[in-house]
């Protein structure tokens, strides 16, 4: 099947987002001279961040978040005193930065697993009301002991990284991955419970809303029901993005089924190429082949001028974390033309859009705005100035119909 | 003696009658641009606050959306952090309630609210409970209504033992010597209780004012000292000097118990207000607001309340219903505290009739009369005075205002009663401090409080 059928956009422009977590996502990120690490937690840092990714025209920002302390074992807690721990919430900080930018989206990571769908739906209703139209979020599961003690609610079991391949793992990922599917359904469907035109203020009646518009999404599943409608009104985008990031099947699925971007991690063409298919047919499969996904490459990055200095940093940066890092996705390390010969090559292989994650966020970023985007701008590859008011306008997302009014009309 | 300063604070016009959408000054009551303007506006007037309600399902009556009143809001967390963005000194205060929600997430936002504001955030505690509200969550209607106060005290005292868990000295984000944090358990917390069991590490550090300043709203023997045992602030809604004054006795006098002292917990009634040039055309206005605010199809929803039955053939302009209420589970309005406040519908059935048989109202006019009577209506020089009594009585600390128009309706107070107030010596020309405690008078908790709470848990 030809991935392009399902892209709504020209595919020589690619699409570009950074991820932005504390100081960067390389542990010792903070502890560079041009971090803030004393500021982590205050607007302006964040507001500095996003306008200099707006000011490189990138399409959104996502913000990392999670419901304990950072930590770098896979699923437990560690003690660590020599690295960012803490964080404030994700879609807070995009409520905080919206009204200070005008272009760029905004996409804060949700829990899904601890969270209620119809808050986190009011949520991201508001915060595309207050960004006129540049919402989305991440959905994210926790299979983490110490989050779900958090709670109080629920308890899982002890997993190692290894053990993922268990009937025990399986079982547990499958169901955080069924709920999170549920949790995003229930979330658009309270987007769409009232209708665009369903606040009629008609003075002869005495009547502020048509009531027929407006619709209770009884969404029943295995962890929750949800009632409705939504006290907020559809947003400015009728349906704000929704994004996830996958690495194995099971999340491709909650890819294929429920999002308009999934983040994937290969490590070369190849990889891309495999996963691209394999959500491609999944997204098949679930009767979503007319409807456009992003699929959308990861990258850690390490960027400069000289390619000796990006493989100097890192290695400077490991030895101040004490071990290599390397997590899930591919760790590029080179100049702003290296990375753009990287991107096209893998666009080839069927992604559409990238998400650099900056190893040294104060670094990294102004290395991607200043340095990777003037270079594919150079080429034809990225825009030159914002060519849509909206989020879904520049992921090339059209405005979808509201479920609701299709149904009754 | 000094003269009292009055606090004062304003609601943004929400989801009841007393929102005149029909007006054509009426604008959007969910773009951003009025949340807005209503918030700098207060700003401009050196508002301690403002104020936000909540609901969490659409309300009902006769089993279909409500549809006479304005509809609709947007999420409380979500809008009072961009409106931190927009505004520099303006307390942010959001009401959540205590039942759908869990300790663990509500503190993360209010501590994340408080950094993103640089101080400026507080939590209205209210207690919804019903089976009605739940249908929207994960748990449904779990709770008992009498287990409601029980819950929402231990979520206070559990959300602030998770703000103390972080002392505010922790981060040392040293980049020489790689120490970040000075202590590996920063954020460590254990309750146990009887509706919380949970423990772990809070994720967000300390927050400008340690805790959100505490709101709380209810009205009953337990919502009082509730307030009084764990609130900075209540709501009431007595805005007469005489309910006043008793209520602001009650309440004030349950804090010697509680080990507080009567500046710890200030009372800020709700008010509306109807202004004009003189007294006489405030009074005119005022008339046409009311007619405003109950249509004809409002005033016999608003009369279902006590009856609990269905009276949409009776005729607005006409006579009270000779039917008497209902008594049996109230069925008709769901999601509405108002009608709450009908404890005896007989008894308030037969009131109104004879009110409304001695006076030659219809049921509009009657609906007009019982409610809905704006709180202070004259000229700016009058409604100053008025504030300013009721405060130096002692019947309030001050006020939340609740305009009647979105979201244009506070200007004119803030153009015209503020500077008034100011002349009379009674309120702020400036902020004194950064902080919604700093403008609401309380002291910040501090780190060793903190740690003895920690250590006595």
């Amino acid at each position: 099947m030809s991935s392009s059928s399902l892209l709504p956009s020209s595919n020589s422009a690619l699409h570009l987002a950074v991820a932005l977590d504390g100081a960067g996502w390389h542990p010792a990120a903070w502890r560079e001279q041009v971090s803030r690490p004393r500021e982590l937690f205050t607007a302006r840092y964040w507001t500095d961040l996003v306008q200099e990714a707006e000011r490189g025209l990138l399409d959104f920002v996502t913000i990392e978040d999670g419901l304990g302390p950072q930590s770098a074992h896979f699923t437990e807690p560690d003690a660590r005193t020599d690295q960012v721990r803490g964080r404030l919430d994700a879609v807070l900080i995009a409520a905080r930065v919206a009204p200070l930018t005008r272009h760029i989206g905004l996409v804060p990571t949700v829990v899904a697993t601890h969270t209620e769908p119809f808050h986190i739906s009011k949520a991201i209703a508001t915060l595309d009301y207050v960004s006129s139209g540049r919402a989305g979020l991440r959905v994210q599961v926790s299979a983490r002991r110490n989050e779900a003690a958090h709670f109080g609610r629920r308890t899982f079991p002890a997993l190692r990284i290894e053990d993922l391949d268990s009937p025990e793992a399986k079982e547990l990922t499958g169901d955080l991955f069924d709920e999170a599917s549920d949790y995003v359904e229930a979330v658009r469907r309270l987007w769409d419970s009232w209708e665009d035109d369903a606040e009629i203020r008609d003075v002869a009646t005495g009547r502020f809303i048509d009531r027929d518009k407006l619709h209770y999404i009884n969404f029943e599943g295995r962890r929750f029901s949800v009632k409705g409608p939504s006290i907020t009104p559809r947003p400015p985008q009728g349906q704000p993005v929704v994004s996830a990031l996958a690495h194995r099947s099971v999340p491709f699925q909650l890819v294929a089924r429920s999002t308009d971007i999934g983040y994937v991690t290969p490590h070369d063409a190849d990889q891309a190429r495999a996963i691209v298919d394999e959500i491609r047919t999944a997204q098949a499969a679930a009767g979503r082949s007319d409807e456009p996904v992003h699929v959308f490459g990861d990258l850690v990055v390490f960027l400069d001028d000289d390619p000796a200095a990006a493989a100097t940093r890192r290695e400077r940066l490991d030895g101040l974390a004490g071990y290599t890092y390397a997590g899930d996705a591919r760790i590029f390390t080179g100049t702003p033309v290296q990375l753009a010969d990287l991107l096209q090559e893998l666009q080839q292989s069927g992604l559409t859009g990238f998400r650099l994650r900056p190893a040294v966020v104060g670094h990294d970023l102004p290395a991607i705005t200043q340095g990777l985007v003037p270079e594919l701008q150079r080429r034809g590859a990225f825009r030159s100035a914002y060519e849509a008011d909206t989020l879904r306008g520049l992921l090339g997302l059209a405005r979808p119909a509201n479920r609701y009014a299709t149904a009754t009309a | 003696m000094p003269r009292k300063q009055i606090h004062l604070a304003a609601h943004f016009p929400g989801v009841n009658n007393t929102t005149v959408w029909s007006d054509p000054k009426a604008g959007s009551h969910v773009e951003f641009s009025s949340f807005a303007h209503f918030a700098q506006t207060a700003e401009r007037a050196k508002f301690d606050f403002l104020f936000l309600a909540e609901g969490l399902r659409l309300r009902e009556q006769a089993g279909e959306i409500y549809d006479l009143d304005v509809v609709g809001r947007p999420d409380t967390f979500t809008i009072l952090t961009a409106l931190a963005a927009v505004t520099e000194r303006l307390g942010l205060t959001g009401t959540i309630n205590s039942t759908f929600n869990e300790p663990y997430e509500v503190a993360r936002q209010f501590a994340s609210l408080d950094h993103l504001s640089d101080g400026r955030a507080a939590w209205n505690v209210v207690t919804s409970w019903d089976a009605f509200t739940g249908e929207n969550f994960r748990r449904g209607g779990f709770l008992p209504q009498d287990e409601r106060y029980s819950r929402a005290k231990e979520f206070l005292t559990t959300a602030s033992e998770l703000f103390d868990s972080w002392h505010g000295d922790e981060i040392v984000a040293d980049q020489a010597s790689g120490t970040f944090l000075r202590d590996a358990q920063a954020g460590a917390f254990v309750h146990q209780g009887q509706h919380f069991d949970i423990s772990g590490q809070f994720n967000v550090p300390r927050s400008p004012q340690g805790r959100p300043v505490i709101f709380q709203a209810g009205d009953s023997d337990e919502g009082r000292e509730f307030a009084a045992s764990s609130a900075d602030a209540i709501f009431s809604r007595y805005s007469t000097l005489k309910e006043g004054r008793a209520f602001y006795t009650d309440v004030k006098g349950r804090l010697a118990r509680h080990g507080r002292t009567s500046d710890q917990l200030l009372i800020l009634p709700a008010a509306t207000f109807v202004l004009g040039e003189s007294d006489a055309e405030a009074a005119e206005l005022a008339r046409e607001v009311r007619r405003q605010q109950v249509s004809g199809a409002t005033a016999i929803k608003h009369l279902e309340f006590v009856w609990n039955r269905d009276l949409s053939g009776y005729d607005p302009d006409g006579p009270l219903p000779e039917i008497d209420p209902d008594l049996g589970e109230h069925t008709i309005a769901r999601g509405r505290a108002q009608v709450r406040m009908y404890r005896d519908p007989l008894a308030t059935a037969r009131e109104w009739r004879e009110r409304a048989a001695a006076n030659k109202w219809s049921i509009r006019d009657l609906v007009i009369e019982t409610g809905n009577r704006q709180s202070f209506v004259g000229s700016p020089a009058t409604v100053a005075e008025t504030i300013n009594d009721f405060v130096q009585a002692d019947a309030a600390d001050g006020f939340i205002l609740v305009p009647h128009i979105t979201p244009g309706g506070l200007d004119v107070f803030a153009d015209t009663v503020v500077p008034l107030l100011q002349e009379r010596g009674v309120y702020r020309t400036e902020y004194e401090g950064t902080t919604l405690r700093d403008h609401l008078g309380l002291s910040e908790p501090t780190a060793v409080e903190a740690g003895t709470r920690r250590a006595a848990s």
